[in-house]
């Protein structure tokens, strides 16, 4: 037949692969080796020095040696960053509750939320640690502190941005104050709060690792910054590669479950 | 059948009495209705026809109970009315079906609820379907619909709770000309079905007439009602009688009364 073959040119082919469930996560894949051949032919092709920036198989020839340990200490970033995370989650939703069905939450608490997110959370970390002492506890604030606002802004946009008509189609059926928040606020928020949570999840890495890097004796960050004291670039590297992936699969686990939830978008 | 039919017949009146609404803006009194005095009878399909800015989205919101008076009332079968309620059945000119429902649930919402156990929600949302041809597109969401469906969908949303009043704003307004005759036709078929009173606002001429057992024009500057014309053309109607003589003679008695209040509304922009 004339049409399957003019399907199977390798264009056609490649838009299949674009377009399958396969694609989403084979072309990343495809992207990511590529940048570490690119990486590592460039490393040995200018022969850069080690300590500046080593290849990718220098760096993965630390695992016999430091995998353990690089494994062990991207467990404590996890840990301290999903509660971080969590922490954010309860109240940001709530936050984002009050400022999007409030207009008095609206006036008062959201200047003084925006105040606050512009202050960089870094400079914080050495106060925490001087009220909570150095470990865990700054991190996780710190990685709350990040994660907290996307989803309280976005929550309270989804709120405010319910279209009129269809609280009165509800209305107009006879449904409570409670049954329209339910029926139609709720699910129109659900959009705004899974992309926020892909955003707050990055963010609260950032923060607990910040956090780590100045307060903390255990952790991905503070791998980092005493694998640098040492001059072990691959091992920073190493520790940023754990990052790096742990950072990907949280995102995708929110994707899949922003999938399940939100499927008419 | 029969009894419900007689029943349905009877419940539908629409009394509006001495309406006028008006709103503060800027320390101005903007008068949008004045003094709107009209009944409407149990089944009967009454359209209101005017420029924009005539205020007859306001009178339908006023008889939904979206928004109050500043002075006179409404009442449907002697109830005044002041709040919003199933009795009266709404249909947006934006169909407004919730998104992340399907076909199905969105028109079981009114039973819903109401409290109506699920056989039932199911019997009746499966007839309403059928009845306009969507049983097939039950289980499509939305955005799966093409417009004349998501219309279809919206008004057996209200129908199926079996209102006294079916209150419709420009339903068909955002329709493809070919989608919105099918969809006119489709409304009378279920409405001689059901006999319930519908209020129908359009700024279409032809739309007006060819639905309505009476039409109301409105006037501008404030809204007020200009006139009341009834419409005696034969039932059921098909979209041939819109290209006889007494058609086209009501269009033009009917465009010369609007065509004044037009221009007032453009000047006024």
């Amino acid at each position: 037949m004339v049409l399957t073959e003019e399907l199977n040119t390798p264009q056609d082919r490649f838009g299949n692969l674009l377009n399958s469930k396969h694609g989403t996560y084979i072309l990343p894949l495809i992207t990511t080796l590529l940048l570490f051949i690119g990486w590592e032919l460039a490393v040995r092709l200018f022969s850069i020095p080690e300590f500046i920036l080593p290849a990718p198989s220098a760096i993965l020839a630390e695992i016999p040696q430091w995998g353990g340990a690089v494994a062990k200490n991207a467990w404590t970033t996890l840990v301290t960053t999903l509660l971080g995370f969590l922490a954010a989650l309860a109240l940001g939703v709530l936050l984002g509750f009050m400022i999007g069905y409030s207009k008095l939450a609206n006036l008062t608490i959201y200047p003084l939320l925006i105040g606050f997110n512009t202050i960089p959370k870094v400079a914080l970390v050495p106060l925490l640690s001087i009220w909570f002492g150095i470990g865990a506890v700054p991190a996780v604030i710190t990685a709350f502190l990040l994660a907290f606002f996307p989803i309280a802004v976005n929550v309270a946009i989804g709120l405010a941005t319910v279209e009129t008509e269809m609280q009165d189609v509800l209305v107009s059926l006879g449904a409570s104050r409670f049954e329209v928040f339910q029926k139609v606020g709720l699910p129109h928020t659900m959009p705004y709060l899974f992309a926020s949570l892909k955003v707050a999840i990055s963010q609260a890495f950032i923060g607990s690792v910040i956090a780590e890097t100045v307060a903390s004796n255990g952790g991905i960050g503070y791998v980092i910054l005493s694998a640098s004291s040492n001059f072990n670039v691959p091992l920073a590297f190493l520790a940023l590669l754990a990052l790096a992936v742990m950072g990907v699969i949280l995102y995708s686990f929110f994707m899949v479950l922003e999938k399940r939830f939100v499927h008419w978008i | 059948m029969l009894m419900q039919q007689v029943e349905q017949s009877v419940k539908g009146a629409v009394q509006i009495e001495g309406l006028s609404v008006s709103f503060h803006r800027q320390g101005r009194e903007n008068r949008v209705l004045e003094e709107i005095q009209l009944g409407i009878r149990p089944g009967e399909f009454a359209c209101l026809l005017g420029p924009s800015g005539c205020g007859k989205s306001t009178l339908l919101n006023l008889v939904a109970g979206f928004i109050k008076p500043t002075a006179g009332y409404v009442t449907v079968d002697q109830q005044p009315i002041t709040r919003p309620g199933a009795d009266r059945g709404f249909v947006f000119q934006q169909y407004s079906l919730l998104p992340w429902k399907t076909t199905f649930q969105n028109i079981e919402l009114g039973l819903k609820i109401r409290g109506l156990s699920k056989p039932s929600r199911r019997e009746l949302v499966d007839d309403y379907l059928n009845r306009v041809g969507l049983y097939k597109h039950r289980n499509s969401y939305p955005y799966q619909l093409s417009g004349g469906m998501q219309q279809r969908a919206s008004i057996v949303r209200a129908l199926v709770n079996s209102p006294s009043v079916l209150l419709m704003d420009e339903p068909f307004a955002a329709l493809d000309a070919q989608t919105r005759h099918m969809m006119q036709e489709l409304l009378l078929d279920i409405w001689e079905d059901l006999k319930t009173t519908v209020i129908f606002v359009t700024h279409d001429i032809e739309e007006a007439i060819f639905l309505g057992d009476r039409l109301y024009i409105m006037g501008v500057q404030p809204g007020h009602i200009k006139a009341e014309l009834p419409i005696r053309l034969s039932r059921p109607r098909h979209f041939d009688d819109t290209l006889s003589t007494e058609f086209i003679n009501l269009h033009r008695q009917v465009f010369e009364c609007i065509r004044e209040e037009t221009l007032k509304s453009m000047e006024a922009g």
